[in-house]
């Protein structure tokens, strides 16, 4: 065996209180693609940002190509040839992509050459994006290409990739793939983050699995099944969400030529949307970022207001409602944003869970709030949804992407609304709290509630949905019973991969 | 009302050193709030600096050596600042605040020997050729070298954010400080340089004050001139070509109602002397179009 590109010994890293990292040790060969698994917590985060040089480790050793590794900062990282993508976009929304790009290189050319260089490996890896836009108004989608050509014009050695998949279509998904793919066998190694099993298992050659800091497990996903390896992060036996066969209830939602224009420059306008959603449905929306995804939950929660009878609610008009007064009669949405849309991040939870639940649950009297009820109301939600935090005084902040988010979908689901909207219900959610979320939403439908659920996560849709239609530029599809359908079907109903073109690298 | 009093040419040629202190100080607050730091203590770098200055000229006779000594005051004032908001994480609108008292204070005692006193002179400079355009040669070709020098630092200050790296890795600290150090940039080191210069900066406005523009020592002189750079920064939308502009009109309106009052306009001098600030602010807030950098006033910690 040759010497690998990247060797781990016994890497610990402790915070004050957690063990982030203990005696972690595994290698990484020259154009491997190697797959780190872990639930949120697990440390992946920590020992990619040790390998990134963003922390120091508190003992343990790496060796990259056979020589002592110890990047000091980053940029000592990337200087050896470990580039990344992270996670939570490092993105400057002020600025254009070519600026952004600019900041993640070590001797940048001048801003005209990197716009060159953007358009020839975007058009080359097929992943189109012109320099001159600014990111602040791109989608999560072409947000991240920026970050992966950010990384791919350094050439890197490594390639450390979290979670990249996570807005992408399947189409889009299998054009990355084929870029990594070939990154690989140009020699690039790739060490892939994430909690999409199905595409460890067509991507990577290999995983390692985390579980609380440690190493507990080493697989060829290629061999092993996606519920094996699961199981091997959770720990325990993982519960699949059931979805019960139930008739057609009466029509509760109706959207009648619903149109509105683009509420911002980079928007995109709702087009002659007409669906109706019966009670105990569970209408799937799939599509890529960027479509209308952001407009139709405003334009169902009351953020964006359209004519009266665009929609319908019980057969009354209730377009031109604002949110409370669609709370108030039982039309409930979560949408995408955790952090500053659905939750405001330094509010305590119970804070937080007055902001929605204020009108439902009766939290105030004359404009004075109930602390006492907020409180119990708060705390029925960490309970019920098994939210990780030491109580409900703590700030939304504080709690992980997964935590909070089965918070804020929690909240919701505990006022019994009669149609709930969620969109990207588990953007980021590790395997278990994601079916503990999909799970709660088909309780709800079971109860006689309508479920709206707009994500990009199809797998997720086929799951939970009874019926499935796709958004492509402000059109909704006609809805298809999501029994039945394909992968190639789906495609085809989101429109192809949009804007996208297959990888045409001339090696 | 006699305007013909009003010379027009004077007015427009007084509207460049009135203006001055405000563009200096406000371009050094420019580049520290692109840096993602608000610093509300202008005013009293501002009037430490016009005190620093005003002694070391006096001590000196040298106006030059004045100014590098405002400079140098400003700008350890503002350290002590960047200490505390950088290294303790205090409250950036706190300190700021307590900034201002301090140096307003401190200047007070420090200057104490020097009231009543004379600042050495600072000739203009009568630019050769340039100055001798009939018009326009009295009005931007005749005055002292430190009105040139302030333009120049906006100038400079307009290059180095548009077209350097540097400039690029200052605004990307001020937009998202997070995103900043993953990708392995000293947030504190770049916020500790960008708050020297506005200290520094600021330092040179208020001795503009103490050894041209009035020129003597008198506590509290500045009389709110940080606070309308300060504003000035906000409302030009943290962009150099605007704050030149705000800059101006307000020097502008503040010669222009000078010599109104002088004239003996039938308007009552209250609202003569709000109109500088009115037309300002006015103006800028039509033209505003821009956001604020995106960590402005947010304490940096690397915890993660």
């Amino acid at each position: 065996m040759t010497e690998p590109l990247l060797r781990l010994t016994g890497l610990t890293k402790a915070y004050p209180g957690v063990v982030a990292n203990k005696d972690v040790s595994f290698e990484i060969q020259p154009g491997e693609v190697h797959a780190l698994l872990g639930e949120n917590g697990a440390g992946k985060s920590t020992l990619v940002k040790t390998i990134y040089g963003l922390v120091k480790p508190d003992s343990g050793t790496m060796t990259l190509e056979g020589t002592a590794f110890t990047p000091a900062e980053p940029r000592a990282a990337r200087a050896a040839g470990v580039a990344m993508v992270f996670q939570h976009f490092s993105l400057f929304d002020a600025m254009n992509v070519a600026e952004n790009i600019a900041l993640g290189m070590e001797n940048p050319p001048p801003q005209r050459e990197i716009a060159a260089q953007v358009r020839k490996v975007s058009d080359q890896y097929g992943l189109p994006l012109d320099p001159d836009r600014v990111v602040g108004e791109l989608s999560a989608g072409e947000r991240q290409r920026v970050e992966i050509i950010r990384c791919l014009l350094q050439d890197p050695k490594l390639l450390i990739m979290d979670e990249p998949t996570s807005v992408l279509t399947p189409q889009e998904v299998a054009i990355l793939f084929e870029t990594l793919k070939q990154l690989s066998a140009e020699g690039t190694a790739i060490l892939y983050i994430s909690h999409k099993l199905e595409e460890i298992r067509t991507l990577c050659d290999n995983a390692t699995v985390l579980r609380l800091g440690e190493v507990v497990g080493e697989c060829d996903p290629k061999a092993t099944s996606a519920r094996e390896m699961a199981e091997l992060m959770v720990g325990t036996k993982l519960h699949v969400p059931e979805k019960a066969a139930k008739p057609a209830g009466e029509t509760v939602l109706a959207l009648q030529a619903l149109s509105a224009p683009a509420p911002h420059q980079f928007g995109t306008a709702l087009r002659d949307i007409t669906i109706d959603i019966s009670k105990g449905e569970v209408l799937g929306i799939g599509g890529v970022a960027g479509n209308g995804q952001d407009e139709l939950v405003a334009a169902l929660s009351g953020e964006m207001r359209v004519a009266p009878d665009m929609v319908q609610f019980q057969g009354q008009p209730i377009g031109q409602l604002p949110p409370n007064a669609r709370r108030k009669i039982g039309l409930l949405a979560a949408p995408e944003e955790r952090m500053g849309h659905a939750a405001a991040p330094d509010m305590s939870l119970t804070e937080n869970a007055i902001m929605t639940a204020m009108t439902r649950e009766n939290l105030t009297t004359k404009g004075f709030l109930h602390w006492a009820k907020a409180r119990r109301f708060a705390e029925g939600v960490i309970k019920d949804f098994d939210v990780r935090t030491p109580g409900p005084a703590n700030a939304a902040r504080s709690l992980s992407g997964g935590n909070l988010q089965k918070f804020v979908i929690g909240r919701e689901i505990l006022q019994a609304p009669d149609v709930l909207v969620v969109n990207q219900p588990t953007w980021g959610v590790d395997a278990s709290a994601a079916a503990a979320i999909r799970q709660a939403l088909l309780d709800l439908a079971a109860k006689g509630a309508a479920v709206i659920c707009i994500s990009q996560d199809l797998d997720e849709l086929m799951e939970i949905s009874d019926r499935f239609a796709a958004l492509n530029e402000g059109r909704l599809s006609a809805p298809r019973p999501a029994q039945g359908l394909t992968v190639e079907e789906i495609g085809l109903m989101l429109g192809g991969a949009h804007d996208m073109e297959v990888a045409h690298v001339d090696a | 009302m006699d305007l013909s009093a009003i010379n027009p040419i004077l007015l427009l040629a007084s509207l460049m050193v009135a203006a001055t202190p405000i563009l200096l100080a406000a371009i050094g607050e420019l580049v520290v709030e692109r840096a993602g730091v608000l610093n509300l203590g202008v005013e009293g770098m501002m009037i430490t600096g016009a005190v620093c200055g005003f002694i070391v000229a006096v001590n000196t006779g040298s106006p030059w050596l004045g100014f590098i000594g405002a400079a140098i005051g400003g700008a350890l004032l503002s350290v002590i600042f960047g200490i505390l908001t950088q290294f303790l994480l205090s409250n950036q609108v706190a300190t700021g605040l307590a900034l201002t008292l301090f140096g307003l204070g401190l200047s007070a005692l420090m200057g104490q020997g020097y009231i009543g006193i004379k600042a050495p002179s600072f000739p203009d400079w009568h630019i050769p050729l340039l100055g001798d355009i009939p018009v326009i040669g009295p009005i931007i070709f005749q005055h002292d070298p430190m009105v040139y020098l302030g333009l120049a630092i906006v100038a400079a200050t307009w290059a180095f954010l548009k077209y350097s790296r540097a400039g690029l890795i200052l605004r990307a600290v001020g937009e998202n400080h997070e995103a900043a150090h993953a990708l392995g940039y000293h947030v504190m080191r770049v916020r500790m340089l960008a708050i020297m210069f506005g200290g520094a900066c600021a330092g040179l406005g208020g001795a503009y004050l103490s050894l041209v523009r009035v020129p003597q020592w008198t506590e509290g002189m500045t009389a709110g001139a940080g606070w309308i750079a300060l504003a000035i920064v906000v409302f030009a939308s943290w962009r150099p070509g605007r704050l030149l502009l705000g800059a101006y009109l307000f020097g502008g309106v503040t010669v222009l109602q000078l010599n109104l009052q002088a004239a003996g306009a039938a308007i009552a001098v209250e609202y003569l002397s709000m109109a500088p600030y009115l037309a300002t602010i006015a103006v800028l807030v039509i033209m505003r179009a821009g956001r604020a950098p995106g960590s402005l006033g947010q304490s940096f910690h690397a915890s993660r």
